[in-house]
């Protein structure tokens, strides 16, 4: 599904290298860990994957079932199937919530030729997505993510995500910032998205997550590579013996 | 100073004196009315303020205002409906007033018939030489109405105030006093077809304890002429909220003059200007704190797009006897082009030593961190962005405190958008 061959990207601005040659491949179905250090360039990988243009791709690659991506803007590849849900939400006064979700959901469907969602088949959708993650839709009236709590956005980045069934979900530390009943819940919203021909990348610094979303595979990124990859033992590895052990074998 | 040297009279300069000498005679008013009158032409005869004079710096009102539309009324000009649902509709139509009003609690009269018997002369007074809407309006001014909000009513449904044209000259005054106690809703239209030269004065009495909601909707042509003030008097424990929308006219200057006499008086003024092509708008405000813990705020919204240029000039003055004013006021632009432009220009003047007065203007161009959000759930760009410019705004008008108001405005809003983006 996703193959990322020998990237290496830096920040636009100031040339800062920050991927350094990452290698990975995600299979359709599975459920990968991304671990890492803070500064490892976890969060780069998820902006660079999804298209920001703070990041240049100086070499490598980006393969999206089989097509490269890199000449894609942000919603190209979103209508392609990428969806990442961010660390920090942005909050978007003036911008109604459920607007926004109609916008974005008619023009992927757009994008991939598809009609659009009439209004009550749309309003349906988005309360039963909203029902399964606790979710008030009263809180959905307010604007884009303005004076949602910390876990109220995140559950709100995992209700874009039910709604615009992505192919592949990039999940930038969505376990900071919650306590553990909203951590559970985001956790069962993700895991009802499991499905064979859907891709999931869970980028986080603990294991905590991980307890209640279980990947197939972790790979531990250091200095903007990849240093070590292996089942899902390897997280509760690091968990108790922190990443000073892997990052020295990797040195 | 003072001496002029005679420069030759621009056309409009010529044509509003000539109108004045032709008609002037023949327009409302007693004695007292006519002095009056006299005494504005003699002002705009001195010549229309230019950027020297430090009030229009930005609206050089005597190269913008290059002509004007011929002293005679348009044909069929017809009241629009009103903007907001059960209003009750004043219209002047094509510089008449002819509508009237049964509803309890509102007195509403003709303007023409306070300007024949001399009660309104007073109120053609000019606030000074730099007066030239005023001085225009006076001069000229043929109709309008005077309404009356008794004392202690709540005037349920909103009284929507029209000023409507098919283009030639309007000169029109709204007088409305809210008695002690007194709750309305006012929408003011100003809007019509054709080449035009619009004045238009409205004055506001807001009584102690009384609520007002003041709604402009300004949408004339792109070949009008429209030049405007708002003048209000606020006392003890009276709040005034003023809307300005202003998308249309080729000149727009709407001016705002506010007094807050009373202590616990309460201003709110909130702007959006909807700057496209050739068009000049300005709003320039004067806003007098008189009385200690008076509280106020004013935020304007821009988009500029095309070679569009607007202003914003707003002054605060505190009086030695305000103390405990709170006053923040708020600029901010979008310019969407490089032609287009934008001049800010906030003034405090503050004789009191215990207030909290602030003013901020900004400039951007659209944050780029929520295109990226936008655009990552799929919204190809050209859409994100007119969803950003559209929630700058739909920000500040999502204050008001009337859903349906709200509905009606970001209706106008997208309609502009879909016209101009």
């Amino acid at each position: 599904m996703l193959e990322i061959k020998n990237l290496h990207a830096r920040i636009a601005e100031d040339g800062t290298e920050i991927l350094r040659g990452v290698n990975l491949t995600v299979k359709p179905g599975e459920v990968v860990a991304i671990m890492g250090p803070n500064g490892s360039g976890k969060s780069t990988l998820s902006y660079v994957l999804s298209g920001r243009d703070d990041y240049e791709v100086t070499e490598g690659d980006i393969l999206l079932n089989g097509e490269s991506i890199l000449e894609m803007d942000p919603a190209e590849r979103a209508s392609a199937g990428v969806f990442l849900a961010f660390q920090y939400p942005m909050e978007i006064p003036g911008v109604a919530t459920m607007e926004f979700l109609k916008v974005a959901m008619n023009s992927q469907r757009k994008a991939r030729g598809e009609e659009e969602l009439k209004v009550p088949e749309f309003i349906k959708r988005v309360r039963t997505a909203a029902e399964e993650l606790s979710m008030d839709m009263n809180m959905l009236k307010r604007p884009l993510n303005v004076g949602f709590s910390g876990g109220e956005k995140k559950r709100a980045e995992i209700l874009q995500m039910k709604l615009l069934e992505p192919n592949l979900c990039v999940l930038d530390e969505t376990d900071s910032g919650l306590d553990i009943d909203a951590l559970r819940i985001v956790a069962e919203g993700v895991n009802a998205l499991r499905s064979p021909d859907r891709a999931i990348v869970v980028i986080t610094h603990y294991q905590r997550l991980l307890d209640y979303i279980v990947p197939d595979t972790v790979h531990v990124l250091y200095k903007g590579r990849v240093v070590k990859s292996g089942g899902k033992e390897l997280a509760q590895e690091l968990e108790k013996t922190g990443y000073a052990e892997i990052i020295g074998e990797a040195a | 100073m003072n001496i002029q040297t005679q420069i030759k009279r621009t056309a409009a300069e010529e044509l509003l004196l000539d109108a004045f000498a032709a008609h002037g005679e023949a327009l409302p008013g007693d004695s007292s009315v006519k002095a009056q009158r006299k005494a504005a032409a003699e002002l705009i005869g001195r010549g229309l303020p230019t950027r020297r004079v430090e009030s229009w710096h930005y609206t050089d009102l005597r190269r913008l205002l290059s002509n004007v539309a011929a002293f005679t009324q348009g044909q069929g000009a017809a009241a629009e409906a009103a903007l907001l649902d059960g209003s009750t509709v004043l219209s002047v139509v094509g510089g008449k007033a002819s509508a009237s009003a049964n509803v309890d609690g509102l007195t509403v009269a003709s303007l023409v018939n306070g300007l024949a018997d001399g009660k309104l002369a007073e109120r053609l007074t000019l606030a000074g030489t730099d007066d030239t809407v005023g001085a225009i309006n006076s001069a000229f001014v043929a109709d309008g109405y005077a309404v009356d909000i008794a004392a202690g009513a709540e005037i349920a449904h909103p009284v929507e105030l029209q000023n409507v044209h098919a283009g030639g000259q309007v000169h029109t005054r709204f007088v409305v006093n809210a008695g002690e106690g007194a709750k309305a809703v006012i929408v003011e239209r100003q809007t019509g077809t054709g080449s035009a030269l619009v004045s238009s004065v409205s004055e506001l009495d807001v009584g102690e304890g009384a609520e007002i909601l003041w709604i402009i909707v300004q949408d004339q042509p792109v070949e009008a002429d429209h030049l405007a003030q708002f003048k209000a008097r606020i006392t003890a424990n009276a709040k005034l909220t003023l809307f300005v929308m202003n998308s249309g006219a080729k000149l727009a200057r709407q001016e705002v003059r506010v007094r807050m006499e009373g202590e616990h008086s309460q201003f709110h003024l909130r702007g959006v200007n909807l700057l496209a092509g050739d068009a000049h708008s300005d709003i320039t405000m004067v806003l007098d704190h008189l009385a200690p813990d008076t509280y106020s705020t004013e935020t304007i919204r821009n988009i500029v797009t095309g070679r569009a240029d607007g202003v914003f000039q707003g002054m605060i003055r505190v009086a030695q006897k305000a103390q405990k004013t709170d006053a923040k006021m708020a600029c901010n632009t979008l310019l969407l082009t490089d032609e287009g432009s934008f001049s800010t220009k906030p003034e405090l003047e503050i004789f009191a030593d215990d207030v909290v007065c602030g003013h901020g203007a900004t400039v951007t161009e659209i944050e780029k961190a929520h295109l990226f959000y936008l655009m990552a759930r799929g919204i190809e760009e050209k859409s994100a962005r007119g969803l950003l410019v559209k929630a700058f705004l739909a920000e500040v008008i999502e204050e008001l405190e009337n859903e349906q108001a709200i509905e009606v405005l970001e209706d106008k809003l997208n309609r502009w958008f879909e016209a101009h983006a």
